[in-house]
């Protein structure tokens, strides 16, 4: 049985098209992401399913419950991790986590095997208000608060958002964990190299979603020729690039520009070219795509 | 129910984490009670009074110490005709009282006679409102004996015989104060859980939207009725009201304008989506129109006659009024029965449609 099922969801703020007949599917215990950049309308989604919010069309499903009939049922059995940090800054860590688990009924006791990885890092600071805490903390703290209750279903918007790399390494390590005991998993992310660490993602933009599949799978089936040029004036270089025709499309992409190529290319040569136009320095390199290019390329397609 | 106490737990431990919040809504009461009973006040007292008086005969004598008797005024010696304006500038005395040349002989002739014993009153009027009401009651106080000889009018004032402003004050204060901590806090802490996010977690969990109202609802409701209690002690040991009527119609009627407070905060929690909203929201929505239209400040009877229906609508109106006639003219609660079921309509209409318009989803 999937423990997600999305069918045909769309959903219209006024005139402002959120979602766009977006469906897909969550099997049970499977880690899945939700990549895109802000705007893509992944919270949209998450209140969607959390039944914060009803679709103008199209249905979903949570666990085998209707989002919008059985909207009270899914709310017993999920959790939900907003995207702002959303605890008490004014309650200490003890006092948050008993309070949630209060909420649904349970003692943090009870539940305390599934989340003391988890609990034990920020127990030492249990006296300390939350909004004392540091943004790792805070994620920790709400993932926690999250789980109290052992849903079957964990729904995370953006947790790793403002929190350091090597708090968000830790987080998905977390979250790998999570997975080992059975709870399925739905996190949004804008952090492209996050996608790995999913089973599956699905890369949307702008209330579509561009395609789904395993990250390995989506840069095994990238058939695009990609290269990796750098020069000492980045700019000129772009310019250049741009100005050659049929070379196909290049972006600016981090230390490098990447070449979305129509051929596979002799560098040599396109190298004198450049070097011709008055690039100096030049390096250039055949490289394997990450998700980035695989989502900058399904975009272009759109 | 685990749940739900641990919810009032929740909700205790946010306002006494905010200390200053706290202390202020304590304290807010009987800063007002204090300033509206004795400093901020349009009754007479401690007025000093210089006298100016030729011939001190008999007649004199009697109004001077009638003067030297009376609690609200001090007096401040006898003065020379010549030093009246220095005396006043100086501030030594407020007003100044000169008796005729020819009082002793006036007062003692035939109310018909020609000749009426005169007093004339010079006063500081710096302080518009303070002078002209000691003006009267000095004028009273002087002549008391020349007027009962001449019974030219008689004014007795119930219930208030010394005109103090505080009996007024008070049943306002209690109006004005607990719309204030009720609505204003209760939807302030709702939507800050909007605002801050929050409440996305507490609609995503088993509890009913109904237990997270009334969660919210209580400690505010345990606050205001402490506060009930120090303004009750207040009026009645700081501030001498009598309240003969007895306490417990005050305190029904105040618990149901409680309840109506806090239903009137859900009210503005479903409006607003900022704490900032809330705030406006009851700033200009409740607190100006309880202080212009509530008789409060002023008497209904002053407003403008199509403004007269708009204070129909406003609760305050009612609860000041049933709170005046119980605490000042000592009425029991079924004397108020009218101002009662109108506060008890307004209560269920208000609750209703606020408990109809919480949503347990985000729009």
């Amino acid at each position: 049985m999937n423990m997600i099922e999305v069918n045909g969801l769309t959903k219209r703020y006024g005139n402002v098209l959120a979602l766009s007949a977006v469906s897909f599917s969550v099997a049970e215990g499977e880690l899945f992401g939700l990549i895109g950049p802000d705007g893509a309308g992944k919270t949209t989604l998450f209140r969607l399913l959390a039944t914060l919010l009803n679709a103008d069309e199209g249905t979903a499903t949570v666990n085998g419950f209707d989002v919008v009939k059985d909207y009270k049922s899914i709310r017993n059995c999920v959790g939900y991790m907003p995207g702002k940090f959303s605890l008490y800054p004014d309650l200490s860590v003890k006092e948050n986590v008993d309070f949630f688990a209060a909420l649904f009924g349970v003692t943090l006791e009870e539940n305390y095997d599934l989340i003391a990885p988890i609990y034990k890092q920020i127990e030492p600071f249990k006296d300390r208000r939350a909004g004392k805490l540091s943004g790792g903390m805070k994620q920790k703290l709400a993932l926690c608060c999250a789980l109290i209750h052992k849903p079957k279903v964990l729904f995370l918007d953006e947790p790793t958002t403002g929190v350091d790399a090597v708090s968000r390494s830790e987080f998905w390590d977390m979250l790998s964990n999570l997975k080992q005991k059975g709870i399925t998993m739905l996190v949004s992310t804008p952090y492209m190299d996050e996608a790995s660490r999913c089973d599956r993602i699905a890369l949307c933009n702008e209330g579509k979603i561009l395609c789904i599949d395993a990250p390995a799978n989506l840069t095994k089936n990238f058939d695009t020729p990609l290269y990796a040029l750098a020069a000492d004036d980045m700019f000129a270089l772009l310019n250049a690039v741009r100005s050659i025709p049929n070379m196909g499309d290049v972006y600016p992409f981090g230390e490098f520009h990447h070449l979305f190529s129509h051929s596979e290319l002799d560098c040599g040569k396109v190298s004198d070219e450049l070097s011709k136009k008055g690039c100096n320095n030049l390096t250039i390199k055949k490289i394997e795509p990450t998700i980035e290019d695989v989502f900058i390329k399904l975009m272009n397609n759109e | 129910m685990n749940g739900f106490a641990s919810f009032v737990k929740k909700e205790t431990l946010h306002i006494f984490r905010d200390f200053r919040t706290m202390m202020i809504v304590l304290l807010i009461p009987i800063v007002l009670m204090v300033l509206f009973g004795f400093a901020i006040s349009t009754e007479v007292n401690n007025v000093d009074v210089a006298v100016v008086a030729p011939n001190r005969g008999d007649e004199v004598s009697k109004a001077v110490s009638r003067l030297q008797h009376n609690p609200y005024f001090t007096f401040k010696g006898f003065i020379n005709a010549d030093e009246i304006d220095h005396t006043l500038r100086s501030g030594n005395a407020m007003a100044v009282a000169v008796f005729d040349n020819d009082f002793n002989k006036k007062s003692a002739l035939a109310k018909d006679a020609k000749a009426k014993p005169t007093v004339q009153i010079v006063l500081d009027a710096a302080d518009v409102n303070t002078a002209s009401s000691s003006a009267i009651y000095l004028q009273s106080v002087l002549t008391e004996n020349a007027m009962s000889k001449q019974t030219l009018f008689n004014t007795h004032l119930l219930y208030n015989p010394q005109l103090k402003s505080a009996y007024n004050f008070v049943p306002g204060i209690m109006g004005l104060i607990f719309i204030l901590i009720c609505a204003m806090m209760t939807s302030v802490s709702i939507v800050r859980e909007k605002e801050s996010g929050t409440m996305e977690v507490l609609l995503v969990s088993p509890v009913k939207p109904i237990h997270i109202i009334f969660a919210k609802m209580i400690p505010y409701f345990l606050m205001s009725s402490f506060n009930l209690l120090t303004i009750l002690l207040l009026a009645k040991y700081l501030l001498d009201i009598p309240m003969i009527g007895g306490i417990s119609g005050i305190v029904i009627i105040s618990l149901l304008y409680l309840i109506l407070s806090l239903s009137f905060g859900l009210l503005i929690s479903t409006l607003a989506d900022k704490q900032f909203t809330a705030l406006l929201i009851s700033a200009v929505v409740m607190m100006v129109p309880i202080m212009m239209f509530s008789g409060m400040l002023f008497p209904i009877e002053n407003l403008p006659l199509v403004l007269r229906p708009v204070s129909a609508i406003v609760p305050a109106r009612w609860y000041i009024d049933a709170v005046r006639k119980m605490m000042i003219e000592g009425l029991p609660l079924m004397a108020v029965a009218n101002d009662f079921l109108i506060l008890l309509g307004m209560t269920v209409v208000l609750l209703g449609v606020s408990l109809k318009k919480f949503n347990d989803k985000l729009e």
